[in-house]
């Protein structure tokens, strides 16, 4: 499935109107200079990946190469490899691009939980909704628990898509205790024998204190009736994100324990360099990527792949 | 808001202030302003114009022979972050603008507002919130819920006008296109007859889909709304330049709003917005009730990103609170040392009337440190404890707190819900404080803000301390801090003594 030619297919847009590469900056046979290095730092200060991924990179470039003759395969070279390593960490976070479910940490002897949060408008409902049917897709049974309980017709929203889906569906009163649907959400699962329980929960900026504790919250009463649970904590971030997503991963880490993260909203003109960022301070790796508004735009993170598409 | 720009700031500019200025401080001064712009998502390219900017006046010998060259460094950061917010640093006095004039509503016939952005930025919920300010202002509006792609979202908008009392237009999803729904919708609002705003909700999107562009763009022309305002999350990075762009070639923007800056984001690719397509901000949205909404000041904000907070702001809410004459008598009476629990009591409750209190202090300089303390302690809640404590007292014990013994103590504890050690520290608390204020309702208004500033200086020296700590305390009751004092001077005096009996 495309999501590579997807995801480049909107980048293309964007290739042709930018036309960046590192080809024009860094010149074949030229001396690599200290203006070069300046401008090549904006390029990936304009990533979002933060002024300080981006100063390790461009040290990296001048204790290597400043004011020898430019090598365009080296540099490059040099380039990715950073920017692997700081996506990676220590590999653990490479998937196999052919199994979409590889990324999740599926119990093989009984049923998953995943849950699911990020601030506002990030497109958590949606990736939700995309993550259902690929699990679907993929012969699990899935059961929906619409804890955003807040927003008004948030819940709506997620019973359209269930009913799109054909999921089950546990929901609640407008205003009701988020735990309360999760609660019952778990047990459904257990009731039902379906594969994975998928936790929806509202959108909260992560300054909100009682919004936290809240979250914090679901996830206990989760690990009380299942087992382990949640088994998977995805954290959802806009690719639109700034240095902000820093900020909303560390609070979400601290509340909702999160395992991985699902990078919504690649498709625009935004890289989403922040996982960089993040991934470089946190130990929390892109688990998804969300490449559209199709329900199949949805795919596996891969770091080839995502480092091509910075186009630095 | 915007507190990541300001301690940033703050940071490079306490560089510059140190020792004396040469070229290559004020250098390595601006570098560090651009990174901390830039770490604040700040455009880089308004990031390095910026500081370029400041440098070139920075430079200039006039700065360096001045008296107070920090100082003016200072005066030249906030007038070209002025400028950058799209404000005017010369503007001595802010005169308030309605709701209506910021939205550009005419004053007879109908405006047709539409609302644009990217999904997720808060559109529907910016409708609803501009709704409720326009109505309150007596004008009245009308919602068209155009966003058939996003599901559930004609019944977000249908829920918030029927929380503020505001009529949504609607079709059905299945058997219209956005053009005509605006379109019905602006008939629709014109048949009412008293309809004065309509408000366009528009589907989200991502601006480089060219068939959604162009689907606002006929939105555009069909309906010749007469203002395009942009809806953006404060929380962009440096994309939000891009698709301020995009949009603004689609469209025309006539405003922008800023949404979601309550959190702890640092709002600076926002701030870029005006300076690269020159639309102004015009609102910022604080939360996620229909309250939430505030008019944009560049220059309250410019001063805010330096540490030097929202006085301005602060003086208005107060003078429309609070009640002058209540206010005079509480004042004489702190001069005259006869302030008792229950004038506090008063004050209290009209400082109450601004907001959460964390809130106020970010307003106060030199105190938006001290409300970042600790974000796990509700002051509102401790002030609500204190409130319940004085209730509990009988009138003559306010007035007469010496009065207060251990039975009396005991039963008001009982009263409000706390324990006896908790009405022992507000006691002693109130008698201290009531020194303090005798001293500062003696001084002229600038000293009074100044002995403000200290004693938060005092209070973040020993940022543990006061109220915070009571939960913690031993059951015997609060270690009295001004005993304590004394013992460990009278101890440090004795060993000094004895060192010198020993020489």
């Amino acid at each position: 499935m495309g999501f590579f030619d997807q995801f480049r297919q909107g980048l293309e847009k964007t290739r042709k109107v930018l036309n960046t590469d590192v080809r024009d900056l860094f010149k074949a046979g030229e001396i690599l200079d200290e203006t070069q290095l300046e401008a090549f730092e904006g390029r990936l200060v304009r990533t979002d990946m933060g002024v300080a991924a981006a100063g390790e990179i461009v040290a990296e470039l001048r204790k290597n190469f400043e004011g020898r003759t430019v090598k365009l395969d080296e540099v490059s070279e040099t380039i990715n490899r950073k920017l692997r390593d700081l996506l990676e960490g220590d590999g653990s976070s490479r998937y196999d691009a052919e199994d979409p479910l590889s990324p999740l940490r599926l119990r093989a002897d009984g049923p998953t939980v995943i849950l699911v949060s990020g601030v506002n408008g990030v497109g958590k409902t949606t990736s939700i909704a995309k993550l259902s049917k690929l699990l679907k897709d993929n012969g699990k049974r899935v059961v929906l628990a619409a804890g955003d309980t807040f927003r008004a017709a948030a819940v709506e929203q997620l019973t359209l898509w269930a009913g799109r889906l054909g999921c089950e569906i546990v929901r609640g009163e407008p205003g009701a205790d988020p735990a309360s649907v999760a609660h019952r959400g778990a047990e459904r699962l257990i009731d039902s024998g379906a594969d994975v329980l998928i936790v929806d929960t509202a959108g909260r900026l992560q300054t909100q204190k009682n919004l936290m504790d809240q979250l914090d919250k679901v996830r206990r009463v989760l690990a009380k009736k299942v087992e382990g649970a949640p088994h998977e904590s995805l954290l959802v971030i806009d690719a639109t994100t700034g240095q902000n997503g820093l900020s909303q991963t560390k609070s979400f880490s601290e509340a909702a324990g999160c395992t991985g993260i699902v990078l919504a909203k690649l498709d625009g003109t935004a890289k989403g360099g922040v996982v960089i960022a993040i991934r470089r301070q946190m130990a929390i790796p892109v688990k998804y990527v969300g490449v559209g508004e199709g329900i199949d735009d949805f795919a596996v993170f891969n770091t080839n792949e995502f480092v091509r598409a910075l186009e630095i | 808001m915007f507190e990541g720009i300001t301690t940033g700031l703050r940071g490079a500019l306490s560089f510059i202030d140190r020792g004396r200025l040469t070229e290559a401080n004020i250098r390595e001064g601006m570098k560090q302003v651009r990174e901390a712009l830039l770490e604040a998502d700040v455009n880089y390219d308004v990031a390095k114009d910026f500081t370029a900017r400041v440098s070139e006046q920075a430079v200039g010998e006039r700065v360096l022979k001045s008296l107070r060259p920090s100082e003016q460094i200072i005066g030249i950061v906030y007038r070209e972050l002025v400028s950058l917010l799209g404000g005017d640093p010369d503007a001595r006095e802010f005169t308030p603008e309605s709701t209506a004039s910021l939205l550009g509503i005419k004053r007879d016939g109908m405006t047709v507002l539409m609302m644009c952005g990217l999904q997720g930025s808060g559109k529907t919920t910016t409708c609803g919130k501009l709704a409720r300010l326009l109505q309150r202002d007596g004008v009245r509006t009308m919602l068209v819920a155009a966003d058939l792609q996003r599901p559930a979202a004609i019944e977000q908008l249908k829920t918030l006008g029927g929380q503020i009392g505001v009529p949504v237009y609607t079709e059905d999803p299945a058997a219209s296109t956005p053009v005509q729904v605006c379109q019905n919708g602006v008939k629709a609002a014109k048949k009412a007859g008293d309809v004065r705003v309509v408000i366009l909700d528009t589907a989200g999107r991502l601006a480089i889909d060219e068939q959604l562009m162009r689907e606002l763009r006929q939105i555009d022309n069909k309906c010749a709304p007469d203002q395009a305002v942009l809806v953006t999350d404060a929380m962009t990075g440096q994309d939000a330049v891009n698709s301020a762009k995009a949009f603004n070639e689609a469209l025309e923007l006539d405003g922008v709003i800023l949404t979601k800056i309550d959190g702890d984001t640092r709002g600076g690719a926002a701030l870029s917005i005006k300076a690269v397509t020159g639309v102004p901000l015009k609102f910022v949205g604080t939360g996620e009730t229909l309250e939430g909404i505030e008019p944009f000041h560049p220059d309250r904000m410019a001063s805010r990103i330096l540490g030097g907070g929202d006085i301005a702001t602060l003086l208005e809410k107060a003078q429309r609170e609070f009640d002058a004459d209540e206010m005079e008598d509480a004042q004489r009476k702190m001069a005259e040392g006869r302030f008792t629990l229950d004038d506090f009591r008063k004050q209290m409750q009209m400082i109450n009337r601004l907001g959460p209190l964390r809130n106020v202090m970010k307003m106060i300089p030199g105190m938006g440190a001290m409300a970042e303390l600790d974000p796990g302690i509700d002051m509102d809640k401790e002030v609500h404890r204190i409130g319940a404590m004085i209730d509990s007292m009988t009138l003559d014990e306010r007035r007469n707190p010496d009065r207060i013994d251990r039975s009396r103590r005991n039963r008001i504890a009982a009263g409000s819900g706390t324990n006896p050690a908790d009405i022992n520290k507000l006691l002693k608390d109130f008698s201290v404080m009531g020194g303090m204020m005798q001293g500062v309702s003696q001084m002229g208004m600038k000293d009074r803000l100044k002995a403000v500033q200290q004693m938060a200086g005092q209070a973040m020296s020993n940022p543990s301390g006061r109220m915070m700590q009571q939960k913690q305390r031993s059951k015997r009751g609060p270690l009295d801090e001004l005993k304590a004092r004394e013992k460990e001077k009278r101890k440090k005096k004795e060993a000094k003594k004895q060192r010198k009996k020993n020489r």
